[in-house]
């Protein structure tokens, strides 16, 4: 089975006659494991596709499965237990400003009822130290650069070992250099677990981890073996 | 879910500022209710401590009397024409009205006191002092002094301990004080005296014939509601006739409604409730607007509406439970000073403490459902 299959969606903002369409007919399989980029200009439709991947928009038409699960139609509470099965991550970070790096990833482990809290603590601290912040576990997002903040948020992300993950732009608000850093813990954590990337970016820079380049222009799929 | 974070309590503690004004707020409306209610029950309780001592099961007044303060005299005869009822075991009459006491302690200090007359013949009031001392009003020009009286009134009651005796004049006429009694204040009186009817009579120059309330005492097993029902029929219509419950509660509800103080208290209560809400809605709105972003997060990565929800409502309890707790503290602390200052009996109670809490929390949950209408825009498709 495909973590992503898309067939045959459109989707429209806006109601009757103020409706505009910004997806046409996407079609899209994505294999287990593969490290899939989305590229294209900005309004393109990138981020309006990947939340309806993630459930985070209503499908409209067309039929859409992520890891195994029909979204056109789907209850609410469907899609809150399928997004607690994907990794997320944000151009900005999101993290819980009151909570500490550590307890903003237990926050994503708690999610899974099967963990007692003694795992939960482990767990949590093992993942701040794959992503280089073992000593910052203690530390408000307020205390930690830029680049921390995003790795803190890529561990909040990771923690649950997700089968999907999900980014949008995780290394637009970054340096070149933390932005680096960002995607080579990315796909070390990701390669690990076996899990499948879906990763929307503008960075050149970073399109050598792809297995697969998909360029998305006026809301319409295009794929490429390589970049402009 | 017990061994998890506690996400309402830790975004409550890292914004200590915001979280302390949240609960000054609530500290705040706790204390004003607690005093205004504690105040206005002593008052509401010290207008009706007379009737409540009266030994009576019905009694007469003037069509025309509204309270203590406003009692019309009607003739005597009324009085005898309830007494040729059978069930009647007896009555007296009562004498009750203003007279002008001199501290005895200064030369020219005279306060208004209330003075109390009664027939002498029967246990009429079951108040502390009253039933040792009766005797002694046998005497011409003798009274016996509310002991709970204010200070304005002189020391009278350790003058009297002291030399047995206090001598001083009550509306022009040397009066001696043979014995204390308790009654206590009221919206009408700061202080009292009683005496027999005679003396009564005597000091405030009145006519004999006309009195302020008559008092019925009916044979064991007669129904006073009944009684009263037949009495009110056979009477005239220029006296009214009660049972004891509805004496009190005539008295009761003067003050409460036909005087702007029952309202006042009433509206300062109401007002102290509503700056509580509104406090505590600004925070807990804020503590939700704030963070939009990174709650819409939480619904991203997994978690329901419903727990953003749980959030802003725990956050709602805390403040509401922790505001109450020094709320209350601080409150029984001003009863304590209060009672002293006006000597009224404020006084903690069980029931006030536990409505004074239900209430609390709900004006925090009030506050928590107007302001958990913003995590609505907590949307996770917008984070991107
Ligand atoms: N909530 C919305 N309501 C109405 N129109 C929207 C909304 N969100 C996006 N759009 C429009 O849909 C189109 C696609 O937007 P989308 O955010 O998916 O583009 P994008 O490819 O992610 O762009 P970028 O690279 O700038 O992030 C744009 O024309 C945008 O204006
Ligand atoms: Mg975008």
């Amino acid at each position: 089975m495909n973590p992503i299959t898309i067939c045959q969606v459109n989707y429209y903002f806006g109601k009757k006659a103020l409706a505009k369409q910004v997806l046409f007919d996407i079609n899209l399989d994505i294999e287990a494991g593969e490290i899939v980029i989305l590229t294209g200009p900005s309004g393109s439709g990138k981020t309006t596709l990947l939340t309806l991947i993630g459930g985070l928009r209503a499908v409209q038409s067309g039929s859409l499965c992520t890891l195994g699960k029909e979204l056109f139609q789907a209850s609410e509470a469907e899609l809150v237990k399928l997004r607690g099965q994907i990794g997320y991550i944000f151009q900005a970070h999101n993290l819980l400003p009151f909570m500490t790096a550590q307890q903003n990833v237990q926050m994503s482990l708690e999610l899974n009822q099967d963990l007692s809290s003694h795992q939960i603590v482990s767990q949590a601290q093992e993942m701040l130290a794959a992503v280089g912040l073992g000593d910052k576990g203690n530390y408000y997002p307020d205390h930690l650069s830029g680049g921390q903040k995003q790795r803190a948020a890529i561990a909040r992300a990771l923690a649950n070992q997700p089968k999907l993950i999900l980014a949008d732009e995780p290394t637009a608000a970054l340096d070149s250099k933390s932005g680096r850093e960002v995607v080579n813990i990315m796909y070390r954590l990701v390669k690990e677990n076996h899990s499948t990337i879906l990763l929307v970016t503008h960075d050149g820079r970073i399109l050598d981890i792809a297995d697969r380049i998909i360029y998305m222009e006026d809301g319409r799929l295009a794929q490429r073996k390589t970049f402009l | 879910m017990s061994d998890r974070l506690f996400t309402a309590w830790l975004q409550l503690k890292y914004q200590k500022i915001r979280f302390l004004i949240a609960l000054s707020g609530v500290i705040f409306a706790v204390i004003i209710i607690f005093f205004q209610l504690g105040i206005s029950n002593a008052l509401f309780d010290g207008a009706v401590r007379f009737h409540q001592g009266l030994q009576g099961d019905c009694f007469i007044l003037s069509s025309r009397s509204t309270n203590l303060t406003d009692l019309a005299s009607f003739s005597q005869r009324r009085l005898s024409q309830a007494q040729a009822f059978e069930e009647v075991e007896y009555v007296n009459p009562i004498y009750f009205g203003v007279a002008r006491w001199k501290n005895p302690e200064s030369r020219n200090s005279w306060q208004s006191i209330g003075m109390i007359g009664f027939d002498l013949r029967h246990q009429t009031f079951d108040l502390p002092g009253i039933k040792s001392n009766i005797n002694r009003l046998q005497a011409r020009d003798t009274v016996l002094f509310d002991r709970n009286s204010r200070t304005e009134f002189g020391a009278v009651a350790e003058q009297f301990e002291r030399d047995n005796s206090v001598i001083t004049e009550v509306s022009n006429r040397r009066i001696k004080v043979v014995g204390l009694f308790e009654l206590g204040t009221s919206f009408a009186f700061d202080g009292n005296i009683l005496t027999s009817d005679l003396n009564f009579l005597r000091i405030s120059n009145r006519e004999k014939g006309f009195i302020d309330i008559g008092l019925i005492k009916l044979k064991t097993g007669a129904d006073p509601e009944n009684f009263k029902l037949k009495l009110q029929e056979y009477l005239p219509q220029d006296v009214q006739v009660f049972t004891k419950q509805e004496f009190i509660n005539f008295e009761q509800n003067y003050w409460q409604t036909s005087q702007p103080i029952g309202f006042t208290f009433n509206l300062n209560v109401v007002m102290s409730f509503i700056v509580g809400a509104v406090v505590v809605y600004q925070i807990l709105y804020t503590n939700v607007s704030e963070h939009l972003k990174e709650f819409a997060t939480l619904k991203a990565i997994g978690y329901s509406h419903q727990y953003l929800l749980n959030i802003v409502f725990q956050q709602a309890l805390i403040i509401g439970s922790l505001g109450y707790i020094p709320g209350l503290a601080i409150a029984i602390f001003i009863y304590k000073f209060a009672q002293q200052a006006t000597l009224l009996p404020i006084a903690m109670t069980w029931q006030r403490a536990i409505n004074i809490l239900v209430a609390t929390i709900i004006m925090c949950l009030i506050a928590g459902v107007s302001a958990v209408k913003k995590m609505k825009s907590a949307n996770p498709a917008d984070i991107f």
